[in-house]
């Protein structure tokens, strides 16, 4: 069926199956491959993109769900080209990504939650940091990241 | 200034904070194939026959593939480490096919290849496939796979052995005889996997005008696999280019050769003429990429009334799972690696590895060490409590001296040399860490305080080698480009280690240029021939060594041709900033570029012999690896009702050489303990008797998240390795390998358990687990 999604502010018209992920559409259909998926069952928060706003995961909606509501990716954060917001530069600052196969989902996770929570402590980070799993970083890292957001 | 040594921030980063670094499944190609494999749903049995028709019926299914279809491309794996030359060692080789033809060994081997239009139609088309078996028993205890009458994996050898290794130096029975204290104790330490959270995943694309195949797989040796795939599939190395972009985690098991849908999938790309694409899903990851850890120890320990150590005595048995491609590395590790930092005179060690029913197991970060370490320190509490010493001075007492390095250990190691200690210094370690996590205060006072009210407070403190940076060699090519940027290559991949940044700030440091302004290619075989893999923690040491004589070649050549063009002497010039001037007169400089573009003229006769630019290639290879050493201390509380442990402080102290980047190495060491602690009281894998895995999924086999790792405090020490030029060990697995035992004697200590007579002897743990134990189980 054809639907129309608007992501970052732009909208894709695509022709999907119904059963088509929301993660496949964004990654495979409109080649926004920033969003990454980990376990496609809904635990690890890679896939995380905002919905409205809200963090969700990608890979437990369908793409057809997601038409006439708002989508952001990882792709939407930075104010330019070569650019990074500050969240991202704290990233890049505190050394919070390894691999940063977790890390889109990370960003995303942060950006609705600091938008909540603009100087959280330490345990309300770590407790926002739960449902994203990091193999790599042992999170102490994206803490002190998010930690130095939250002085700014 | 330097930028060696220093904390600087990653290259790496920007692109993949921005969503726009390329990973395996980012690949797109017009007419991409996607494939999904019926993989064997038991444990083991006799395929009888298969029926793919309904299968190859269904719209948009392009070809479905069994092991009769491939022919003589049917094959078993070859054996990519071969076993130490070790006096009569045994060894039988069975390696993974590509597609089951007769018996499936374990859940999840393939079974056939559905090639699709869309993944989605390849997975309904693997629904539509009829398989008949004849189920077999199958084995998963290693006890029970050695009895007599056990069902054999392989039924062509007549038992489940699949190796049996003997190292011994010393005489323990001659040890123990006159011992004053012999501790005897059995130590399991069980299953577990490494879940990096990018699965595995290969494409594959045939060029049929270049006569090329490009594979881009999420592999940590592309090298090796380029070399494997060109034999295989009778092409030339250089018509076959493996690129291993960003790879989302590693830890060990992307680094195997082969594995079945490696082989696979560019089989299927040239045979079908179309790019094809796989990409595990997460319960496929759990039952096809391999495992790590299952193993039984019998150990003994024989003392002086000193607690000085007379001899260690092990006995134990690996499980390598249905097949052993990866040879021996891991029981080796946990053989030699038990020794730690002490002086062991009489040493004796059998371990015999056990085929399996179960997921090949292949190095998880760690690669064994963990079990050498756990058996070695718990056996060392032991000994401390029976004959009333502290835990620390009984290991202080034991530590190999400082002035006895090279220290030779005199066994086989996994890369067949004579393991022999580089360098170390053990009692500052452990005195940093006592005082760091405030040892003395915390058993005289803090904990009688806890207790007195109840609670449940415990300390633990570990000391444990890493052996790292093993050969046999990488390389590394340094060019000045054009634009006065420096370019490094080289043939190692990289899982999120940092080496764009670390290997730029060691070619920074020759050439004196900003690290930014250093590009560093890894993981590509086209970009660069020759190279080994990112294994053993040894990127740093072996390809960052590499990488440091190519960057001192190019310096030579930079001041070389700097000469000729100010008409001056070498000593007079002054490199820096990306200009070199003659010392006195920075007016007058010129740029790297300029000088790359004097070293390759166009027109004109040059001296014979002359190379063109400001390039150079370099070989490193250590004649052995290099040993880094640590101290793990925490505080943990448990609580009495639940069990669950709460980390109260974390102490990392670690002397790894001479260090490249502060930053990096933190953030090795914390993700390393994080996977450590997932693997003292997370992560187990639980199978049943048939042999299926009942905990697949992220939502069942659980890793570590924010709220069950600690803040953790790091501190160092720095012992540099003569073995190469920089004085640099390998970092990479120090975090995970002392954890268990760390755990252990921690809650140990929380509980009050020894003084209830009981010990905790198994890995790992989990509230559920650590009951039964408390109640005597
Ligand atoms: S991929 Fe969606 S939560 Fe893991
Ligand atoms: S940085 Fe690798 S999973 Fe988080």
């Amino acid at each position: 069926m054809k639907i129309t999604i608007r992501v970052n502010g732009v909208g894709y018209t695509r022709d999907v199956e119904p059963r088509l992920l929301l993660s496949d559409f964004l990654r495979h259909e409109i080649g926004l491959t920033g969003t990454h998926v980990g376990c496609e069952h809904g635990v690890c928060g890679a896939c995380t993109i905002l919905w409205d706003g809200e963090p969700a995961r990608s890979c437990l909606a369908f793409a057809v769900q997601a038409e006439g509501h708002e989508i952001s990716t990882v792709e939407g954060l930075a104010p330019g080209p070569g650019k990074l917001n500050p969240l991202q530069q704290a990233f890049q600052d505190a050394h919070g990504l390894q691999c940063g196969y977790c890390t889109p989902g990370m960003l995303m996770t942060l950006t609705a939650f600091l938008a909540e929570n603009p100087h959280p402590d330490e345990a309300q980070i770590r407790e926002a940091l739960s449902g994203n799993l990091c193999r790599c970083t042992g999170y102490q890292h994206i803490v002190d990241a998010v930690l130095r957001v939250a002085a700014a | 200034m330097t930028s060696f040594g220093r904390p600087l921030t990653r290259n790496e980063d920007p692109r993949l904070l921005r969503g726009e670094a390329l990973f395996v499944d980012d690949v797109e190609l017009p007419g991409l194939l996607h494939v999904a494999f019926f993989r064997s749903p038991h444990a083991h049995a006799r395929l009888l026959s298969i029926d793919v028709e309904a299968a190859k019926a269904r719209p948009g299914v392009v070809a479905v593939v069994t092991a009769a279809d491939l022919g003589e491309y049917w094959q078993p794996g070859p054996l990519l480490v071969p076993p130490p030359p070790v006096p009569g060692m045994v060894f039988h080789q069975r390696c993974q096919v590509p597609l089951v033809r007769d018996t499936a060994r374990h859940v999840g081997e393939p079974v056939v290849m559905v090639l699709a239009e869309s993944r989605y139609i390849a997975e309904d088309a693997v629904g539509d496939i009829l398989v008949e078996w004849e189920t077999l028993p199958a084995v998963g205890d290693l006890e029970a796979a050695l009895q007599p009458d056990a069902p054999l994996v392989h039924d062509d050898l007549d038992s489940n052995i699949a190796a049996r290794v003997h190292q011994a130096r010393g005489d323990y029975a001659a040890a123990a005889r006159a011992a004053h204290l012999v501790l005897k104790r059995r130590f399991i330490y069980d299953r577990g996997a490494s879940i990096p959270m990018e699965t595995r995943g290969v494409v594959a694309s045939w060029d049929p005008r270049a006569d090329r195949l490009t594979v881009w797989d999420t592999t940590q040796a592309p090298v090796v696999i380029r070399n494997g795939l060109a034999a295989m599939l009778g092409l030339s190395e250089r018509q076959v280019r493996v690129v291993a972009p960003n790879i989302g985690g590693g830890f060990g098991p992307k680094m195997m050769m082969f594995y079945p849908e490696e082989v696979l999938i560019p089989w299927a790309a040239m045979r079908l003429g179309r790019p094809v694409k796989w990409i595990e899903d997460r319960l496929e990851h759990f039952f096809a990429t391999t495992h790590e850890r299952s193993q039984i120890h019998d150990a003994e320990i024989a003392l002086d009334a000193e607690g000085k150590i007379l001899g260690v005595r092990d006995v134990f048995l690996h499980d390598t799972g249905a097949y052993d491609p990866y040879g021996l590395t891991v029981p080796l590790n946990s053989q030699c690696t038990l020794l730690g930092c002490y002086v062991v005179p009489a040493y004796d060690s059998l371990f015999t590895a056990v085929f399996t029913n179960r997921t090949l197991v292949t190095p998880y970060r760690g690669a064994g060490r963990q079990h050498g370490v756990f058996v070695m320190e718990r056996l060392l509490d032991m000994a401390a409590r029976a004959l009333g010493l502290d835990r620390a001075e009984i290991r202080r007492r034991n530590f190999i001296a400082p002035d006895a390095f090279p220290f030779d250990q005199d066994v086989i190691y996994q890369d067949f040399s004579r393991l022999s200690y580089d360098s170390g210094n053990y009692e500052p370690i452990l005195d940093k860490a006592l005082h760091a996590i405030g040892y003395d205060d915390f058993l005289a006072r803090v904990q009688p305080a806890a207790r007195a009210e109840g609670r449940a407070l415990g300390i633990g403190l570990v000391c444990y080698v890493e052996g790292t940076g093993i050969g046999p060699y990488e390389g590394a090519r340094v060019q000045v480009q054009g634009s006065g940027k420096v370019s490094l290559v080289t043939g190692i991949g990289s899982q999120g280690q940092g080496h764009a940044t670390a290997f730029a700030q060691v070619v920074a440091e020759q050439l004196g240029v900003d690290i930014r302004d250093v590009e560093v290619v890894t993981g590509d075989t086209d970009q660069f021939q020759w190279g080994v893999g990112t294994f053993a923690s040894r990127g740093a040491v072996v390809a960052g060594s590499a990488a440091h004589e190519a960057a001192k070649v190019v310096r030579q050549k930079v001041l070389k041709t700097a000469a000729a063009h100010f008409e001056c002497a070498e000593e007079d010039l002054v490199l820096a900033d990306g200009k070199v001037h003659v010392a006195g007169v920075p007016d007058h400089a010129i740029t790297l570029g300029k000088l790359a573009g004097l070293a390759n003229p166009m027109r004109g006769a040059v001296t014979p012999g002359t190379e063109p630019g400001l390039e150079a290639t370099s070989y490193f290879g250590p004649a052995s690896g290099a040993t880094a050493s640590g101290v793990h201390a925490m505080l943990v509380e448990i609580d009495r009702a639940t069990l669950k442990p709460t980390i109260l402080d974390y102490v990392v102290v670690h002397d790894c050489g001479t260090v490249i980047n502060p930053l990096i190495l933190a953030g090795q060491i914390h993700g390393g303990v994080a996977q450590g602690i997932g693997n003292a009281f997370f992560e187990k894998l639980e199978w049943d008797s048939e042999g299926q895995l009942l905990n697949a999924s992220l939502a069942d086999y659980l890793i570590p998240t924010a709220l069950d790792v600690p803040r953790m405090r790091l501190d160092h020490t720095v012992t540099p390795s003569p073995l190469n030029p920089l004085g640099v060990k390998g970092a990479g697995e120090a975090g995970a390998i002392p954890v268990g035992a760390l755990f252990a004697q921690a809650i140990e200590d929380a509980l009050d358990l020894p003084a209830q007579g009981i010990e905790i002897r198994e890995m790992p743990l989990g509230p559920s687990r650590l009951w039964e134990i408390t109640q005597g189980g």
